[in-house]
């Protein structure tokens, strides 16, 4: 075996690791140690390239290697200790888009030292598979870096999360995505030894960077769970794509896993909002209000039963059993301290709290469960929309607070609804329904909730922080 | 299920092996990468679809940390040199490829240390009920 065999063998001990540690990921109780396993991985790939390149490493190239770790581990260490979980969709956005970056810095760097990444066939040229390799990596490394700070911008409320619709996307977009595969075909064609070969790498940098915009700026607010598990995914081929060319079967595996990690929960994205990827990545969703007024126009003027924070605490005292759903608005208005200190209480008069999430509750997959972990809910109090929609049923009252269009009863029995046919938590099946909103304005998709005006409905129409302390201190 | 990929995991672990065992200089390596690369995306499908929904969130930066591994090319990028009598244009093109590989280094190690650290601290907040409280529902 020589240095090279067991090299290979430890990397893919790290990948085992990598995959044990989203394993771990199955169950709050193995994740932790789960991460752990994923941090001795990261320690054994680093490891083992530094030792590969032991002979190399002198004072300039230490001090490259160290200042890079040094300066970049902290900005990640000191980002990871401050940002607020509410933050978290565009922090994931933001990693997406560094990871992109790596990549595609990497890729362009094999370009220009080929004779370190062993690329350099028996004439010393690239060959033309290895070209296109680092065209892969550096276009979707580019995509993603683009496309990623795009949706983390839009995700933290610096550019306005409405889709952009620029003129002739469709054809833009396509002729972007032929113009790259003709710049890859020229590199592959190009031998790479001729400076002009580092000229058309860069040239795909900079139109991939450009197609990521393009990609991603049309693309609507309420849709952005979708883009950030999809920019996700890419972030992993990059990675593969950079494992082909080094011939790395850690980048290899990490890259599919992760790639296909963002691909999954993309899917359960679409489905929970029962959209096509298509139509997604087509975008424009929510741009106008237009069909959405027409739909729900004219009714605002129906009566609503608006109730008081003591009324709301009257009904939640003297419930048996109360559900809890949670949406963005109490993420935004950070409620989820109160929230909690309010379903203390009711446990403490007895009632049983439960809480039900949507998979697409938040901007990112999972954001609820994080949020409401932040605030000491016990994970086991919390359900899926699948396990929970039952038991509505049984519930004397199911206080919607910061939701409203995964409520919609709209999208199971309102075929002309453009949320139709989406999986809803059924809320009017219980007892009382309380919603705690700021105004009743329709949500995210646009579409007026017919519960809003149901007999048996209250509108507790404040800021869901406020109406959760008020209802607390009236308990 | 868990049969399903403990033997999927065994077969990426034993490719190399094969690899060896059976080319004798006649299969691209190529094949091997594409075959390890396959079975992995098979092995992140079942991986990721045990993850239970309330983890995802976790699941997201995690993926971000350990896709920190393109620090691996990033490394090898930084400690490139130019070899033997090669000219002041090889030297120069070493140099952007060192530089490259150094600003990668940086931005990898900013997601491996975000994503681990900020994943750990998310995990650190998912807790059980903590007193055995009256056995509700079902």
């Amino acid at each position: 075996m020589t240095v090279y065999d067991i090299s290979a063998l430890l990397y893919l001990v790290s990948a085992v690791l990598f995959i044990f540690s989203i394993r771990g990921l199955s169950s709050p109780e193995t994740a932790r140690q789960g991460n752990m396993l994923g941090i001795i991985g990261m320690a054994i790939a680093a490891g083992t390239t530094l030792f590969l390149v032991k002979d190399f490493l002198d004072p300039a190239t230490l001090g490259l290697i160290a200042g890079g770790i040094v300066i970049g581990g902290g900005i990640g260490a000191l980002l990871a200790q401050r940002a607020p979980m509410t933050a978290m969709p565009q922090m994931v956005g933001m990693f997406n888009a560094l990871g992109g970056m790596a990549s595609m810095l990497a890729g362009l760097a094999a370009f220009f030292a080929p004779a370190a990444f062993g690329l350099l066939n028996a004439e010393g040229l690239i060959s033309p598979r290895s070209l296109v390799e680092m065209s892969l990596s550096v276009t979707i490394g580019a995509i993603t870096f683009s496309g990623s700070v795009i949706a983390a911008l839009k995700l933290n409320g610096s550019i306005p999360g409405k889709p952009i619709l620029l003129p002739l996307r469709h054809i833009l977009n396509l002729l972007i995505f032929l113009g790259l595969i003709g710049l890859t075909v020229a590199l592959a064609m190009s031998d790479g030894a001729q400076s002009g070969g580092g000229m058309l790498l860069i040239w795909i940098a900079c139109l991939a960077l450009v197609a990521g915009i393009t990609l991603v700026i049309p693309i609507g607010g309420a849709d952005m769970p979708v883009v950030i598990s999809m920019l996700n995914s890419y972030s992993g081929w990059a990675a593969a794509a950079l494992g082909f060319t080094l011939s790395n079967f850690a980048l290899i595996v990490v890259g599919a896993i992760v790639g296909a990690s963002g691909a999954i929960l993309s899917y359960i994205m679409c489905r929970a909002m029962n959209r096509s990827f298509i139509s997604v990545i087509a975008g424009g969703f929510g741009a106008s209000d237009g069909a959405a007024a027409a739909h729900g126009g004219g009714a605002d003027d129906r009566p609503v039963k608006i109730g008081s924070a003591d009324d709301a605490a009257f009904i939640l005292k003297n419930s048996a059993k109360v559900i809890i759903v949670p949406g963005y608005g109490m993420a935004v208005a950070q409620a989820q301290h109160a929230l909690k200190e309010m379903g203390d209480k009711l446990k403490a008069e007895g009632v049983e709290v439960l809480y039900a999430i949507h998979p697409v509750a938040g901007r990112m997959p999972g954001h609820m469960n994080v949020l409401l972990a932040e605030a000491q809910v016990p994970y086991d109090e919390i359900f899926e929309m699948d396990d929970i929609n039952s038991q509505f049923k049984q519930a004397d009252v199911a206080f919607v607070i910061g939701a409203n269009d995964v409520t919609n009863p709209g999208a199971k029995d309102d075929p002309t609804s453009p949320i139709y046919g989406m999986p809803v938590l059924e809320v009017w099946n219980a007892g009382t329904v309380m919603f705690v909103k700021r105004s009743l304005a329709s949500g995210y998709a646009g579409v007026q909730n017919e519960l809003f005006f149901n007999d048996n409905t209250m509108m507790l129409l404040a800021d869901a922080k406020k109406m959760a302390e008020d209802i607390v201190k009236a308990l | 299920m868990k049969s399903i990929y403990a033997f999927l995991v065994a077969a990426i672990v034993a490719m190399p092996a094969f690899a060896a065992e059976g080319s004798g200089g006649q299969v691209d390596p190529m094949i091997f990468r594409i075959a390890v690369f396959v079975l992995a995306a098979f092995v992140g499908y079942y991986v990721v679809w045990s993850v239970t929904p309330a983890l995802h969130t976790p699941l997201m930066s995690v993926t971000n940390a350990i896709s920190g591994v393109v620090v691996v090319g990033a490394i090898i990028a930084a400690a490139a040199s130019a070899l033997g009598d090669a000219g002041p244009e090889v030297a120069q093109k070493v140099w952007i490829a060192k530089w490259l590989g150094a600003a990668s280094i940086g931005f990898a190690a900013v997601n491996i240390f975000g994503g681990f650290l900020v994943t750990n601290r998310m995990l650190g907040m998912y807790k059980k009920k903590e007193r055995p409280a009256p056995k509700a529902d079902d």
